[in-house]
């Protein structure tokens, strides 16, 4: 049976589909069976940061609305041979997304695969709750900044109260990702400490992922940072964190980037 | 020594920000986590209804300020209340 996640954080642009495809991308590197459902109908985006964007034929309303099977609308990623990916629609809107036909996939899912990683769309609505719904465990995606703080806040709540665990009685796993950060400026006290976000939402921590331009890079080329440049920084972070979330006592570090002697020499020369 | 101190010393933003998001949320749990309104909203909800059983009240003539602290939460609703024109004074409650 597999561990169904969900990735979420209330605000958007905080990195929820990069989170999604990096923790997703580091465990399947571990050997895990990993699928990624995007449920940003309408706006979705998991596809191009997965470099997938030309190869969607069926979404994941086709497969709701038994329009596709789930094995012709699941997408293989070409570079690592136990991650999938299950696209959102980008005709549909989020009505289309019934909770039974939600449930059915992911019950499907559950048998396939190790991992049900669901990327969440911003704010509160349909979507978001459909997302969370089935999820057995949620990260939450946090910016240490007060908007991100508040709404990570308010989708906690709804975690503890909405969900099908929580009506269950059970309680529902937790984690605090903290993404974006900047150790210096939060040294300089120009940004809130993962220590002051922490006393706030009163989760476990699962990991800190420094602001780094690799993100942007690793995007722009259409894959996961953890496999588009596995020795960054944020790449370091988000492997220690899927570690984490395999049940590895892994302390939680900030990584740094690592300069080369190479490196070091050639930025002298050019300056 | 303000003029040095101001200099040396710099004002971080961040303990201003940890300190407001833990008043907002204090008062946001209250409010969001049982469906139940907090104690100042609830005020302002039974004052209102006292008021109108009583007089009509034009929606655009209330004024309403909540300042929510730590410490202490301040409620002013200032109402306008019609027909009264010999009162040089609107009905006020704080």
């Amino acid at each position: 049976m597999a561990k169904v996640l969900v990735v979420t954080s209330g605000k958007g642009g905080v990195g929820k589909t990069t989170t999604t495809a990096a923790l997703g991308a580091a465990l399947a590197k571990a050997g895990q069976s990993v699928v990624l459902v995007d449920f940003d109908v309408g706006l979705r985006n998991l596809d191009l940061v997965m470099g997938a964007e030309r190869r969607v034929v069926f979404d994941l309303i086709n497969v709701i609305q038994g329009d596709a099977n789930l094995a012709q609308a699941l997408i293989k990623d070409k570079r690592v041979d136990t991650l999938s990916l299950l696209p959102a629609s980008q005709t549909r809107d989020k009505d289309a997304l019934t909770p039974e036909g939600v449930a059915k996939v992911i019950a499907d899912l559950s048998e396939k695969f190790d991992w049900v990683i669901c990327d969440s769309p911003a704010g509160i609505e349909r979507g978001a709750q459909m997302a969370m719904h089935h999820a057995d465990m949620a990260v939450i995606v946090t910016n240490p900044e007060v908007s991100s703080v508040r709404d990570s806040d308010r989708i906690i709540g709804m975690l503890d109260s909405t969900t099908e665990k929580a009506k269950a009685g059970e309680k529902m796993e937790k984690f605090l990702l903290i993404t974006r950060y900047d150790p210096q400026r939060a040294a300089r006290g120009d940004m809130l400490g993962t220590d002051d976000v922490l006393d706030i939402l009163s989760i476990p921590l699962l990991g800190i992922i420094p602001e780094s331009p690799d993100v942007l890079k690793a995007s722009n080329v259409g894959a996961p940072v953890t496999i588009a440049e596995p020795d960054s920084a944020p790449a370091r972070a988000y492997t220690e964190a899927a570690r984490r979330l395999m049940g590895e006592k892994v302390e939680v570090t900030i990584p740094t980037e690592r300069k080369g002697l190479f490196d070091w020499l050639f930025k002298r020369r050019v300056a | 020594m303000t003029f040095l101190s101001s200099i040396f010393k710099r004002r971080s933003s961040a303990p201003v920000a940890r300190d407001r998001l833990q008043i907002l949320l204090a008062h946001e749990r209250i409010a969001v986590g049982d469906g139940k309104d907090d104690l100042l909203a609830k005020l302002h909800r039974e004052i209102m209804e006292v008021i109108k059983r009583h007089v009509a009240v034009d929606q655009d003539k209330v004024q309403i300020k909540m300042d929510r602290g730590a410490q202490c939460s301040v409620l002013e609703i200032d109402v306008e209340v019609p027909g009264l024109t010999d009162r040089p004074e609107n009905a006020k409650k704080d």
